[in-house]
């Protein structure tokens, strides 16, 4: 009898591993550590170890009589009331919510495009929207600026020989669509390469059904690709969340053309540099990096959920 | 009517592509120029002299070649940081696609938490522990942040999950490989496609790297291309006698310093498509 239930015990026993192995992947925990222990040891080490710091950091203020004493919130609570902060925090969600729409319809509009099968040499149109991902910001904002020049700009020029006056790219009215208009050509090209390989993988017999009902191109695009896209925009608004907020590169170059109009609090980012860096505030500028990136982290999720929720009614 | 229609659209698609290379139209044709002719000729067209040559020439030898230098750096720096961190994410997100153990849903959630956090607003505390460490100006304050690519973890363990089947690794194993020879004899050649676009990727991120190293390094014998080309901007934009020629350091230092990366993803096109494609459809 005894030998009996050991016998099933021991036919049970792997059955059951079988079957967890099957929900997913195989093998012992014990490699499994080790396998993912590099990759997060350098996690730890290079991101929750500089976020634990900046919080730990943000906690203290430097003083002249008393060197650094705990604050407490008192950091947060003067970022909460820090008007350039604010104004570099509403800044960049005024340049978020004018500029990712403006660069998403155009990468979407040209993956449609491209994928529409209408066009000639759709291949080269696609890589020529892509090149400028390749370009460091640095370059990009160093050309933009020089395009935007008043001495030698061929836009200045072109408006000097149409006898127009020439625009105002740098002037604190024009500077930030002339940043927005940086930021736009650096990423369409990436953000309408996800949606393009997101419509590849749309199912073609999807189409074949709505050109049987007589829908057109046009038709085909609203009603069953946009649809589709549904996923791969969401990244794509979630990556504009993280680098709109984050805007420093273009900014910091353009600063040099502009010096008047972009000041060290232009954006968030630009504020928390030049606190840590020029303004010695290390403290300071710990607790309005930490601030920065909860903005974003929840900037994100509000997205997120949003969308999830609408798909969902 | 379906070939008028695409004419439109092409010609639509025709604008949109000028606009897009025009900036790099522009450098082209800014490197060409003498400084006189930048500020007296039309900007958007050849002057009559053609100063390439002496431009290039001019660059790679100013202030004791240190423009190659600064090439020499970001190619280090990106080729080390991004091989790294290709590495570490296919062995992580084999090991999260392929193993149970306790915590591994719990430690991949936090790491894709991780993908939202902004890596300027770490560069800021990462500088602070780097300096009391005693890394800011080394290699290593440059290249040891840029090994951690949480997006390339997440990449990694959903092309995993697919592109080595189970049965293959339990066949390994009954043949008596051990575990970390299967990753390597056998799951890194079906891996092969994915390190490829987390390498391609996280190359990019590093060659265009500019707030890190900014902050981390203050030696301009370590600057990437990037901050050395901020630097000598920056000279050109303080005014002065000696300006003009810095600006066309700068030019032609710029248009030399794109021209590898956009030939790499010329010759890497089909890597970089597959690569977006996991990464926007699947998510």
């Amino acid at each position: 009898m005894s030998v009996t239930t050991d016998q099933r015990l021991e036919a049970s026993a792997p059955s059951r591993r079988e079957a967890r192995r099957q929900r997913r992947g195989v093998g012992h925990a014990s490699t499994g550590y080790a396998f993912v222990a590099p990759f997060m040891v350098v996690f730890v080490a290079m991101l929750v170890l500089p976020l634990a710091y900046a919080a730990y950091l943000s906690l203290f203020q430097e003083r002249l009589i008393g060197g650094t004493v705990f604050a407490g919130l008192g950091n947060y609570t003067r970022a909460l009331t820090d008007p350039r902060l604010l104004d570099g925090v509403g800044r960049v969600a005024l340049f978020f919510v004018i500029q990712v729409p403006v660069m998403l319809v155009i990468a979407l509009v040209a993956a449609l495009a491209i994928d529409s099968g209408l066009l000639r040499a759709a291949k080269a149109f696609r890589l020529g929207i892509f090149l400028p991902y390749a370009v460091p910001s640095v370059v990009a904002a160093l050309m933009w600026g020089y395009l935007y020049g008043r001495d030698f700009g061929p836009f200045s020029q072109l408006a000097g020989d149409l006898g127009l006056p020439a625009p105002k790219f740098l002037t604190s009215s024009w500077m930030l669509g002339s940043l927005a208009n940086v930021v736009t050509w650096e990423f369409t090209g990436y953000n309408m390469i996800i949606l393009y390989a997101a419509l590849r993988a749309v199912p073609h017999d999807l189409y074949e059904a709505a050109a049987v009902d007589g829908a057109g191109a046009i038709r085909t695009a609203w009603s069953i690709k946009i649809p589709a896209l549904r996923p791969a925009l969401l990244v794509c608004v979630i990556f504009s969340v993280i680098g709109s907020f984050q805007l420093f590169n273009e900014p910091q170059l353009m600063q040099r053309l502009a010096p008047s109009v972009i000041d060290s609090g232009y954006t968030p980012n630009l504020y928390a540099y030049s606190l840590a860096f020029t303004g010695q505030e290390v403290n300071y500028a710990a607790a309005v990096s930490f601030l920065l990136g909860a903005v974003i982290v929840v900037a994100s999720y509000a997205v997120l959920f949003v969308t999830t929720r609408r798909s969902r009614s | 009517m379906t070939d008028r229609r695409s004419n439109v659209l092409t010609v639509c698609m025709v604008v949109l592509v000028i606009y897009f290379l025009l900036p790099l139209f522009w450098l082209v044709i800014a490197s060409t120029k003498n400084v006189g002719d930048l500020f007296s000729s039309f900007g958007l067209w050849f002057a009559h002299d053609f100063s390439f040559f002496s431009n290039v020439h001019d660059t790679l030898t100013n202030n004791g070649g240190v423009f190659a230098r600064w090439m020499g750096n970001t190619v280090f720096y990106s080729v080390v940081s991004a091989g790294g961190a290709a590495f570490l994410c296919a062995l992580g997100g084999y090991g999260f696609a392929k193993y149970r153990f306790r915590g591994n849903s719990a430690m991949f959630g936090l790491v894709l938490g991780a993908i939202m956090v902004p890596t300027t607003a770490l560069a800021i505390p990462t500088y602070l522990l780097f300096s009391k460490a005693g890394l800011v100006n080394t290699p290593l304050a440059i290249i040891l942040p840029s090994l951690v690519s949480p997006f390339g973890l997440y990449l990694m363990r959903i092309y995993a999950q697919d592109a080595v089947p189970d049965g293959i690794i339990e066949a390994a194993r009954i043949d008596g490989a051990s575990e970390f020879r299967i990753f390597f004899q056998v799951a890194l050649r079906l891996l092969a496609p994915g390190v490829v676009t987390v390498l391609l990727f996280t190359l990019v991120a590093t060659w265009n790297n500019y707030f890190l190293p900014l902050i981390m390094l203050n030696n301009p014998d370590l600057y990437p291309v990037t901050v050395g080309l901020a630097a000598w901007s920056s000279q050109a934009g303080a005014g002065g006698g000696t300006t003009g020629a810095v600006l066309s350091l700068v030019i032609t230092g710029s248009l030399l310093s794109v021209v590898p990366l956009i030939a790499a993803f010329l010759l890497l096109q089909r890597y970089w498509q597959s690569g977006l494609a996991s990464g926007g459809v699947k998510a």
